[in-house]
């Protein structure tokens, strides 16, 4: 019997996926002026290295931790906690549905089956072509405008099964008409 | 006197959340009124306004600051902006048309209680509405209302958005303190309160939006104003949020005590149901506060609040302390859903049960095994494999989850508890005639379709029944085991 020496730096080292840019680090700098300690920076940090990557590498994770001065275990703590952190890549954009009880109540049921029926991907799953993931989450605070759903960041009010098809075929349907704040987002 | 809106008064004004637009229409009036008074003057008038919190809780604001030590240096105030209890919105309308409001309170707040870094705690859902509110802060820095020397008064208080990335339990507010310091949003074992020991372990008021938003109109329009709206005990404006089925869902604002019945059939309100429906249920106070039944009921006739007979409760006035007399936890956040007659209620017992067991943050065991354990059931119902029993199951978990029975860190269970608890006590005809009506074979059929491992037992006898009966026997779980 032999001893194989394996080397799990090697082997993690391959799932490790991208990590963090130059202009992305300066960006999580920005925000240490904001609080006392460097760990409160941990959720924007996040967002920003997600706005990046895509989701949250387990090589972000740990270039996170080692900029913020804490373990890498508590920054994937964290990961794992909140529901807007993904740890595996997603779609381009990210629709998220609500599914609380007055989107429920005023057909958000019948919106989700069209939605899945239009991309063949359920809650949690990314299409074929990498454009669209599914997400159901709880409510989205927009209850008078109901069902409601988010692409990204632009929020779709009164959505009825038949509006689908239009507004997924909108190249446009995750732009804000509004001027954005560029404070979270990654470096450019 | 008739009503006159406050709250709402920029909302649907052009361009409201521009500062021009503010300031032309009386903006940091108030502010301008508190920087002259000094702070201790200020947490006495806003206690003498008895202004309660509006996030849920209903604490005294001013009360909450009078627990901050007198010695402290650094002070912390967290803006709690995490609105995440369905089906509420109406900080989402006040930070998207009127994020000025919020900021003048934020300051009139932070000259109270001395406070040097304000937090703007945003739940990640909210996109659109942190564009408008970093632009506000940013306009808000630029004309010199935060900084270094706040409107000239040397005053020093700087002010953040600290986004999070959904979590519901983040509204609470330890949890919130939590998060805000890069952790896990899990609440905290009180005391020490966050007052004494709360953010980064220094002094830290948490307040909700819109008691904030509240402020800066006491400033102007005088403590005898605030109290001369709504009944003793719950002054001031509010805003009510009315979703589902009804012709106008929307925010209104209105004074504490206005009743339900108002609110859905009200001129200034929604407007009735849509297509006419009768109301089955209402929840008054957002999700967590409980259910009370609409007008498909008959009305009591002796108009007194009886608990225990299916009568028409939509005669609950909306303030403090009524919504108790109905069984409710409390006001809660005044968000209603109502409920029509064509909906089924078990879908909606699902949909709640689903909700808890999705958000509870799983540090306190009774919570997170409670609420997975109630979403299992009302799954089962909703699959058409209940049984009568289920419906006691249910409410013997929630008598024994929450702050209340002493189980839980912080309020989510007993949030949980109520609704779960109000709807099947208060409908539970509804759901026995449901489960009649269930095919006895189907409902054997279908149980492993909705959870394999839940139940091994012949399902119309469950062991608790036969314990009753008496009849228990050990072959019973031989031919049943796997």
């Amino acid at each position: 019997m032999s001893w194989k020496v394996i080397d799990r730096n090697q082997v993690a080292a391959d799932q490790l996926g991208p990590g963090l840019s130059a202009l992305t680090r300066e960006k999580i700098r920005g925000f240490f002026s904001r609080y006392p300690t460097k760990q409160a920076c941990l959720l924007p940090a996040l967002h920003i290295a997600q706005d990046q990557i895509g989701y949250c590498s387990l090589r972000a994770m740990r270039e996170i931790a080692e900029l913020l001065e804490i373990s890498p275990s508590q920054v994937m703590d964290v990961v794992t906690f909140y529901t807007h952190f993904w740890t595996h890549p997603k779609g381009r954009k990210v629709i998220v549905l609500c599914r609380s009880i007055s989107c429920e109540l005023m057909g958000g049921r019948e919106v989700r089956e069209a939605i899945e029926r239009r991309l063949g991907i359920g809650n949690h799953e990314t299409s074929a072509d990498g454009e669209y993931s599914l997400l159901m989450e709880e409510c989205l605070a927009g209850c008078d405008h109901a069902p409601c759903m988010l692409i990204n960041e632009r929020m779709h009010k009164c959505v009825r099964p038949e509006d689908v098809e239009r507004i997924l075929a909108d190249a446009k349907n995750d732009q804000l008409d509004i001027p954005r704040s560029t404070t979270y987002d990654a470096g450019r | 006197m008739p009503f006159e809106k406050v709250l709402m008064k920029n909302v649907g004004v052009p361009n409201s959340p521009s500062l021009k637009v503010y300031e032309s229409r009386g903006g940091y009036e108030g502010a301008r009124i508190a920087l002259k008074m000094t702070p201790d003057a200020l947490v006495e008038l806003v206690k003498k306004a008895n202004v309660r919190g509006r996030g849920g809780a209903g604490f005294p604001a001013g009360m909450k600051w009078s627990f901050l030590p007198k010695d402290r240096t650094v002070t912390y105030l967290c803006v709690n902006a995490d609105e995440s209890e369905p089906p509420t919105f109406c900080n989402r309308v006040t930070m998207e048309h009127d994020p000025h409001m919020l900021l003048e309170g934020i300051l009139i707040a932070g000259w109270a209680t001395r406070t040097t870094t304000a937090y703007i705690y945003m739940r990640g859902e909210f996109t659109e509405q942190y564009h408008i509110m970093q632009k506000a802060v940013d306009e808000a820095y630029a004309a010199g209302y935060f900084g270094r020397n706040v409107m000239g008064s040397g005053y020093a208080m700087d002010c953040y958005i600290h986004r999070g990335a959904g979590a519901y339990v983040c509204g609470e507010e330890t949890g919130l303190i939590e998060s805000l310091e890069g952790k896990r949003g899990w609440p905290r074992i009180k005391p020490p309160f966050p007052a004494i020991e709360g953010a980064f372990r220094k002094p830290t008021v948490v307040n909700n939006v819109e008691t904030l938003a509240c402020l800066p109109h006491i400033l102007t329009r005088g403590v005898d104003w605030w109290l001369s709206i709504g009944p003793a005990g719950s002054h001031g404006p509010k805003m009510f949020c009315i979703s589902g089925p009804v012709n106008r869902p929307g925010c209104y604002e209105a004074p504490l005590g206005v009743t339900v019945r108002e609110l859905i059939y009200g001129d200034d309100f929604a407007r009735g149901m849509r297509g006419d429906k009768k109301v089955k249920a209402v929840s008054p106070g957002g999700l967590s506060m409980g259910w009370l039944r609409g007008d498909l009921f008959p009305k009591c006739p002796d108009g007194q609040v009886d608990p225990v007979q299916d009568f028409d409760e939509l005669d609950c006035r909306m303030d403090f302390d009524d919504v108790r007399r109905y069984g409710m936890l409390g006001l809660g956040t005044a968000a209603l859903v109502v409920v029509n007659e064509d909906t089924d209620l078990r879908d909606v017992l699902l949909n709640q049960a689903r909700f808890y067991a999705h958000e509870s943050c799983g540090q306190c065991t009774q919570c997170r095994e409670g609420t997975g354990w109630m979403y299992r059931i009302a799954e089962r119902i909703h699959a058409g494999a209940g049984r009568k029993l289920d419906l006691d199951i249910l409410c013997e978990v929630t008598a024994n989850m929450g702050m209340m029975p002493g189980m839980s860190i912080c309020g989510l269970p007993d949030g949980a508890v109520f609704p779960i608890r109000t709807l099947v006590q208060k409908f539970r005809r509804e759901f026995e005639a449901a489960i009649d009506r269930q095919a006895p074979d189907a409902a054997a059929q279908r149980i492993r379709s909705v959870n394999p491992a839940a139940y091994e037992l012949p399902i119309y006898e469950g062991r608790a029944t036969r314990n009753i009966r008496g009849t228990m026997s050990s072959d019973h779980y031989s031919g049943s085991q796997r």
